[in-house]
């Protein structure tokens, strides 16, 4: 997935003879070239991270925060937050979100990769077409699904009435609030599916198909045969990705519900900034508590994926 | 080889016209006038066709367009400033320590863009760097620096260590290897990381209404927010904003569309 050719279309060959005899560069040439993103590495991650760590760790109010002479909390703001009545809807609707996006993501991104592998008239130029809502900036795709799904003018609704089913209130009722962020991220979601799978299928020798429709096994077997086991590797990283970005989903749903109506849409991404940024009074030390363990779970999940692709790496 | 089937391209357009619906509704609204706006059914063509939404984006929009402009290209500058020395090192100049500084930048992918807001804004405001268009560029690189490094990395390690080798031999110290055969040699991947880093500084909107939120420089995404909040019923204004905000992610698919590709394929990140 990381080879030199195809992040270069017209770039050089990688070479193969270089490495066992050439001479050692001086370390400290290496270092010079590193220190900038070294330095960048611990200002801006290790030390706003550890910030983070510290803010929940304080009893933090206004005051303190500027002066940053808060006293030592504790467990405190995370017993706060385990026993705040927001935690069990916010713990479900992220697992919900999470497992139900990427479902639906890969599983239509599979299928279209599929169907777009067949090399048919027009299909490099539609498949690149498939890309423009990956591209779009979050608050665009965001504020175009609120309009479509509002309750009294939306186009969705004015759909659904055309086919006889009653108006949906998507965005103001509890009951539907979650689905709709999931529809609008599953849209943004299934072009990634789509262009990594594709890239999973081209490496797929043609002649197994060929030698397996000889055999007389239809297009389904050879799918659930041939292409689906083979595609496990490229499947099981993409879905590991989709898992680290989806938990982090934060700018579809604040943008088009804010949590709401009711917390039927908070997720831990929006309870976070709610608490550190979304009220007048801000609550920095559990905003800060449930960022970390936003932080503890994509990272968690992010060394399953390094795990699983240096495995890929090696065979 | 491949049978052309008039039905799968018939197909492959249906499908492809139902995913850019939005895309096109966006389109549709933005140019429809206020008294249709709440007309049920809506139409489906901008029958009435106006420019009062376009209208409005000269009127307000134009300086938060100039700021996403120069936050976006400082972040590029600054990404492409860092992640090339490092990527040119990691590939070939192999220092120690240097398996572990790789690894680090994939941990740091996967801290969730709303956690690095929080940290940055407690930093910022005893640094008083809130509000600032410095400050936003430095938090916007901390989305595209992790994965420039990994692909600079990665297409550095295929330039020929013959090349290298041969510079050295003629005397050229690392700086001018680096400076004169690699990073010409590298103009493809300079090319795809620059539009990224463009693309997603353009596109953020976590760390702007954290760090950025109320200040004097907004960029679009915050435009597009306020849009939303203040003035409900101007949908067409709120949706010709978008389209404007748009173009940069459109202009970057038709003109540099195999970039992008290369880039989601080398394990691109999107928050």
């Amino acid at each position: 997935m990381q080879d030199g050719g195809r992040t270069a279309p017209a770039g050089p060959r990688p070479d193969r003879s270089a490495p066992p005899r050439r001479p050692r560069s001086p370390q400290w040439a290496a270092w010079a070239f590193l220190t900038p993103v070294t330095l960048y590495l611990g200002l801006f991650y290790a030390y706003p991270l550890y910030r983070n760590l510290d803010l929940s760790l304080r009893h933090y109010t206004v005051r303190s925060f500027v002066q940053g002479d808060a006293p030592f909390a504790g467990l405190d703001n995370y017993r706060t937050v385990f026993d705040d009545p927001t935690f069990g809807p916010a713990l479900t609707h992220t697992v919900v979100f999470t497992a139900v996006c990427l479902f639906f993501q890969y599983a239509l991104g599979l299928a279209l990769a599929v169907f777009f592998n067949q090399n048919f008239r027009l299909s490099a130029t539609l498949r690149a077409l498939f890309l423009v809502p990956w591209l779009l900036p979050l608050i665009v795709s965001a504020s175009t699904w609120s309009w479509m799904l509002n309750s009294d003018s939306g186009v969705v609704n004015a759909v659904l009435h055309a086919v006889g089913i009653a108006p949906v209130n998507w965005l103001t009722s509890p009951s539907w609030s979650l689905a709709s962020v999931i529809i609008a991220n599953v849209w943004i979601g299934i072009p990634f599916n789509l262009v990594v799978l594709y890239s999973g299928l081209q490496s797929i020798p043609a002649s197994l198909h060929e030698a397996a429709a000889l055999d007389g096994a239809g297009a389904w077997r050879r799918f659930w045969h041939i292409t689906f086991p083979l595609l496990r590797p490229v499947s099981a990283v993409t879905l590991l990705l989709g898992l680290v970005y989806t938990l982090k989903v934060f700018d579809i749903i604040w943008i088009m519900t804010k949590g709401g109506p009711a917390d039927s849409s908070t997720t831990f991404a929006t309870w976070s900034y709610r608490l550190g940024f979304g009220n007048l009074l801000p609550a920095f030390g559990p905003g800060a508590a449930v960022g970390n363990l936003l932080v503890a779970a994509a990272v968690v999940f992010g060394l399953l994926y390094l795990r699983v692709q240096r495995k890929q790496a090696l065979s | 080889m491949t049978r052309r089937s008039p039905w799968k391209t018939a197909l492959g357009v249906v499908l492809t016209a139902l995913m850019l619906f939005p895309v096109y509704w966006m389109l549709n609204v933005s140019f429809t006038r206020d008294q249709d706006m709440r007309k049920s059914p809506p139409d489906l063509f901008p029958v009435h066709g106006t420019l009062e939404g376009y209208r409005a984006v000269l009127d307000d929009q134009l300086p938060y367009l100039g700021v996403s402009l120069v936050i976006g290209l400082g972040t590029v500058v600054l990404t492409v400033a860092l992640a090339a020395p490092a990527g040119y090192a990691l590939a070939k100049l192999r220092p120690r320590g240097g398996g572990v500084l790789s690894f680090l930048f994939l941990v740091a992918q996967m801290i969730p863009g709303i956690i690095m807001a929080m940290g940055f804004y407690a930093i910022y405001l005893s640094l008083g760097l809130l509000q600032s268009v410095p400050g936003l560029i430095v938090a916007d690189s901390t989305l595209a620096v992790p994965f420039a490094v990994l692909i600079f990395t990665a297409f550095m390690s295929g330039i020929p260590g013959e090349l290298l080798q041969a510079a050295k031999t003629d005397g050229a110290g690392p700086a001018r290897t680096f400076w004169s055969i690699v990073l010409p040699m590298s103009r493809n991947a300079i090319v795809t990381v620059s539009l990224f880093a463009f693309l997603w500084s353009w596109s953020d909107f976590v760390f702007a209404s954290t760090l950025d939120g109320g200040g004097a420089h907004e960029p679009i995404t915050l435009g597009i927010y306020h849009y939303i909040g203040n003035n409900n019923q101007q949908w067409n204004a709120i949706m010709a904003t978008a389209v404007v905000a748009s173009l940069p992610a459109t202009v970057i698919l038709v003109l540099a569309q195999r970039y992008v590709a290369a880039g989601v394929t080398a394990g691109a990140v999107k928050d």
